[in-house]
């Protein structure tokens, strides 16, 4: 259970790193990092994470525990039941785009840097507050910098990892630090990747207007061309059948169906199906969380930074798969005066319905419960018995915080 | 080794695979022949300022008799090669401990006429060449006028004689290298992929590797030939009655041996040579490794033997030994209806043959590499410069195996009430893989661990090598097994058990599965408390040798983490109710927790 203390919390790291950025912008060879930082606060996930002090966040699959990625480039693990907080720093962990846990694993971070892949491999029972740069394994590629996505296969054997740069992705085995590039000519880079929770499947976003969709078993990919803008951000639903993706710019939430690889579930989704619904409320949609439990999702929807009453918003949905696919409004989730959402993500394991993790501009991390009894263990009939909890003052739900001011 | 078989029905699915595998991989080498022939005339013919003579030239020599004639050649050395890799190739690499065994290896008759068929088929492939670039490469001997006497005489031509003797020089140094560098050493690949796909993703790396490698014997049989280019000069001037030319400037000489043009020439028909060969291990590699499906039960008495259980427990052929893991490894991720049969039971009699052969199989494995492991540690700590064992190889696909296995142990027969947990993890544990392709495994037992030999090469003490004798060499075991193929495929096995087991055959051997697993994994963690067991080992430079096999130990320990977990994630608190002893459950503990 999380406690309700409030750590202390820690200076802003920000004001030297950012003004020795603007100092030297001039320079050609910071030009060209600045480049790369362009690249990765486009492609990133978090919303404008060059000015966030909060640069990625990611829940561990399986143990109450989450890395924050900051703006000073370090990174800090939280557990629930522990005050120690490990910070992680190295000398090549530079502009964090991603995180993400190994599953199966108590203790290895994957973390997507600037130049390179750092594997930290933390002592879950040490007290250790600030690990060694030994227990990082360093993986790079040339020209395979900077590295905006990673995502690690549900059995933890595998990690992929992209860059806007490389049209190829690669495969790490981590433990034999080899790496095999798996490369397709089109659309230009790899943006983003989403792995299926059943492994069958990975998705493959790239800045163009396309987007592709590898099969695991031997590796090949579907191509799907997008209508107008690139692949932002996308979602698989728990069994792997269906996957949500929004597009830059757009409105409108598109949905993948696929039918089983493995024969296995009687699901209801169909052959490969795209189909989009679109959203009446609030801006484009810049991301997608789904829970595990494949009950709620949270829709990122960008605000409009002109207009004065039009700020980004996350947007709760039930989502119920039989009969038929249907997205069922349910409310929003908002914050403090002044802070906008830029980051959520759904807690892995949450016992009693869906707890969704917001990360906001003012530096804040909340958890967002969400009590309801599964609609599949009820066989069906749940809607009215699920609880949704949330349109009302931020401050009063927070179960654990931390604030970074 | 490779085809010692005493029965007949195993050498039968030996040549089956195995061998028509080869045969296609040369097949496919000798039909690109004609494409890297087009490619090096293209680039030996270039022409910057007359494009269109350039063109027409490399047409005309394209439909030439000479170069089909050394097209027809060229197949002849594919052809050796091919044999040459079929003959050769393992699946564990050879690691010489000390220069002493480095240099027994090297001189070793077996190497011995393979150095001596390199340097011919090196010498061929070059005399092809030089005939196709022509000019004044095309033959040994040339007219000249003596400047004393005024007559015509037949005279050395050297060029010609510099590019066939830079052919034996490389054929030499790739048959020194293929011990150095483990040439012939094939390993599984972590992805699954189509054989095209594969071959055009690695194709670009063996561009490289040949360009470098080219440019590398280049400059070393240029210092070659300036110190020692004299001996074979004149022995071939006197055998075969050439005079020297004097009017020529000598090639062993730095005004002879800086001409551009020669050093071009000889740089892209060196990359013509190596591209010939490593394309052709490239492709034995990428067939041999490519996964075959055997069936788990036969149908028919006469196909027993290529049963998925029986192939398994083959002790003599290792490759299909290693194809069986990676394809029980395979089975366990991807494909559910063959699952089912592994944890089926025989008709009549209702025993889980498959399953128990399959896991006894694994578990002899892993047994045997923790026994290996045990023997070791007890020998570093009674003489800290005991010869290090080579682990076994058997453990990846062991591991693989048992992890596997462990997972189908979960259903028990309480077929009303299947357990199925919503968005269970385990039930489409179709992972990502990180089966199959195991690794090397080394048979033999006195081969020691070592670290990279061609370090030894330049001379610098390692002092991670495990190695007689030598005071400043702490033993390590750098070279664990990779139980890749074993332990992925028992874990995902015995996950997926837990919901498609319908008749418990798992669970009465998951006690057994899990003290298997705990004590390896103890043996693993003591291995590396060993000095120098946890050094990264350095990064070799493009080489087509694969030198995955030094951080075999890293795999290990990762995989057995992993295999551990995903049943303790599979089984959660119903793991509290196998039979296992208290201190392996404390460790299992440990993992439940996340704490490992």
């Amino acid at each position: 259970q999380f406690t309700r203390d409030t750590l202390k919390g820690h200076s802003r790291p920000e004001s030297s790193s950012r003004s020795a950025f603007l100092d030297q912008r001039d320079t050609l060879w910071m030009r060209r990092l600045l480049c790369s930082d362009e690249m990765v606060a486009e492609f990133s996930q978090m919303l404008d994470w060059s000015d966030s002090a909060l640069r990625s966040f990611a829940w561990h699959p399986h143990t109450d525990k989450f890395a924050v990625a900051l703006l000073d480039d370090s990174i800090r693990i939280y557990k629930s039941n522990s005050s120690a907080t490990p910070t992680l720093k190295h000398r090549c962990q530079r502009s964090v785009c991603a995180l993400q846990w190994k599953p199966l694993c108590g203790s290895a971070l994957a973390v997507a840097c600037q130049s390179c892949l750092l594997i930290w491999h933390v002592d879950p029972t040490s007290l250790s507050t600030r690990p060694s740069s030994g227990c990082a394994q360093v993986l790079s590629h040339p020209g395979h910098s900077p590295i905006t996505s990673i995502a690690w296969s549900p059995t933890g054997s595998l990690l992929v990892s992209a860059s806007p740069v490389d049209t190829g992705m690669m495969v790490w085995d981590v433990a034999a630090e080899s790496a095999v590039p798996l490369q397709r000519v089109g659309g230009g880079g790899v943006t983003y990747l989403s792995w299926s929770p059943d492994g069958s499947r990975l998705l493959a976003a790239t800045p163009s207007a396309l987007f592709r969709v590898w099969e695991t078993r031997m590796w090949t990919c579907e191509r799907w061309p997008c209508l107008k803008g690139s692949c932002q951000s996308a979602c698989w639903s728990p069994d792997g059948g269906c996957l949500l993706l929004s597009m830059q710019g757009e409105r409108v939430i598109y949905a993948l169906t696929f039918s089983d690889l493995t024969g296995m579930n009687n699901n209801t989704y169909g052959p490969p199906f795209l189909f989009s619904l679109s959203l009446s409320v609030g801006g484009e949609v810049c991301s997608l969380s789904w829970d595990p439990r494949g009950e709620r999702l949270a829709v990122l929807l960008k605000g409009d930074s002109q207009a004065v009453n039009h700020p980004s918003v996350i947007a709760v949905f039930k989502t119920r798969s039989s009969p038929v696919f249907e997205l069922l409004p349910c409310g929003f989730v908002m914050g403090e005066a002044g802070a906008e959402p830029r980051f959520m993500q759904f807690h892995p394991h949450f016992q009693h319905g869906a707890l969704l993790t917001v990360c906001w501009s003012d530096g804040r991390i909340s958890h967002v419960p969400f009590y309801f009894s599964s609609a599949g263990l009820l066989g069906g009939d749940s809607p009215q018995q699920a609880l949704a909890s949330n349109t009302a003052d931020h401050s009063s739900n927070k179960l654990y915080t931390e604030q970074i001011s | 080794m490779k085809c010692g078989c005493a029965r007949p029905d195993s050498h039968l699915i030996y040549f089956q695979v195995v061998i028509w595998r080869a045969v296609a991989s040369i097949a496919w080498s000798v039909l690109l022949l004609p494409v890297t022939t087009a490619v090096f005339v293209l680039l030996s013919r270039f022409s910057l300022f007359h494009p269109i003579q350039w063109i027409s030239d490399c047409t005309s020599l394209l439909a030439a008799s000479s170069t089909i004639f050394s097209l027809v050649v060229l197949c002849g050395v594919v052809l050796i090669t091919g044999f040459f890799n079929l003959e050769f190739y393992t699946l564990v690499p050879s690691i010489p401990c000390s220069r002493m065994a480095l240099l027994g290896t090297v001189l070793h008759p077996r190497q011995c006429v393979h150095s001596l068929v390199y340097c011919t088929m090196g010498m061929l492939v070059m005399w092809c060449a030089s005939v196709t670039i022509g000019g004044r490469y095309s033959t040994l001997g040339t007219t000249c006028r003596q400047s004393e006497s005024g007559e015509v005489v037949t005279c050395l031509n050297e060029y010609h004689l510099f590019i066939l003797l830079a052919g034996a020089f490389m054929g030499y140094s790739h048959s020194f290298l293929g011990v150095v560098q483990n040439m012939y050493y094939v390993s599984f690949q972590p992805i699954q992929q189509y054989k095209y796909p594969r071959f055009k993703g690695c194709l670009p790396m063996v561009v490289k590797c040949s360009v470098i490698q080219a440019l590398y014997s280049a400059r070393n049989f240029a210092a070659f030939y300036f110190f020692f280019g004299y001996a074979p000069k004149t022995w071939i001037s006197s055998t075969l009655n050439l005079q020297i030319d004097s009017s020529l400037q000598p090639l062993d000489s730095l005004t002879g041996l800086l001409d551009l043009s020669l050093l071009y020439h000889l740089s892209i028909s060196g990359t013509f040579l190596y591209l010939t060969w490593y394309l052709t291990v490239l492709l034995f590699r990428i067939y041999v490794t490519e996964a075959y499906s055997f069936p788990v039960q036969s149908t028919f008495t006469e196909d027993a033997e290529q049963s998925l259980p029986k192939v398994l427990a083959e002790k003599n052929t290792l490759v299909m030994k290693f194809l069986a893991l990676q394809d029980l490894a395979l089975l366990s991720q991807h494909s559910l209806s063959r699952r089912l049969e592994v944890f089926s039971l025989s008709q009549p009699g209702g025993h889980a043959h498959n399953w128990n052969a399959i896991s006894r199989e694994c578990l002899s494995l892993l047994s045997e590499l923790t026994q290996r492991l045990v023997a070791h540690q007890d020998a570093v700590a009674s003489n800290g410069r005991v010869k290090s064992q080579s682990a076994s190889n058997f453990i990846f696909p062991v591991l693989s195996v048992v992890v596997s296995g462990t997972e189908d142990i979960a259903e028990t027969p309480r077929l009303s009430v299947p357990l199925r947990t919503p968005g269970s993890v385990f039930k489409s544990s179709v992972g990502g893989a990180n089966s199959a392709l195991t690794a090397p495994f080394t048979p033999d037992v006195d081969s020691p661990f070592s670290s990279p030999a061609i370090r030894r090469l330049v001379g610098q003490q390692d002092p991670q090598s495990p190695c007689f004798g030598t005071v400043q060499s702490p033993h390590i075991m750098r070279r664990g097994p990779k139980p890749w193929s074993a332990s992925t495929g028992l874990s995902h096995l015995v996950a997926a058990s837990f919901s498609e087991d319908q008749f418990g055959v798992v669970q009465t051997t998951l006690p057994n599965i899990l003290s298997c697993l705990v004590v390896l994994l103890e043996a693993v963690d003591r291995h590396f408390k060993l000095p120098h067991a946890s050094s990264k080992p350095v990064r070799t430079i493009c080489s087509m040798g694969d030198s995955t096999y030094k951080t075999l130990r890293f795999l290990l320990r990762a995989v057995l983490k992993t295999t551990i977990y995903k049943i303790t994630t599979t089984f959660g608190e119903h793991l509290n109710a196998v039979n296992i002893s208290t201190e392996h459950r404390k460790r299992l503990q440990q993992f439940l927790e996340f704490k490992d």
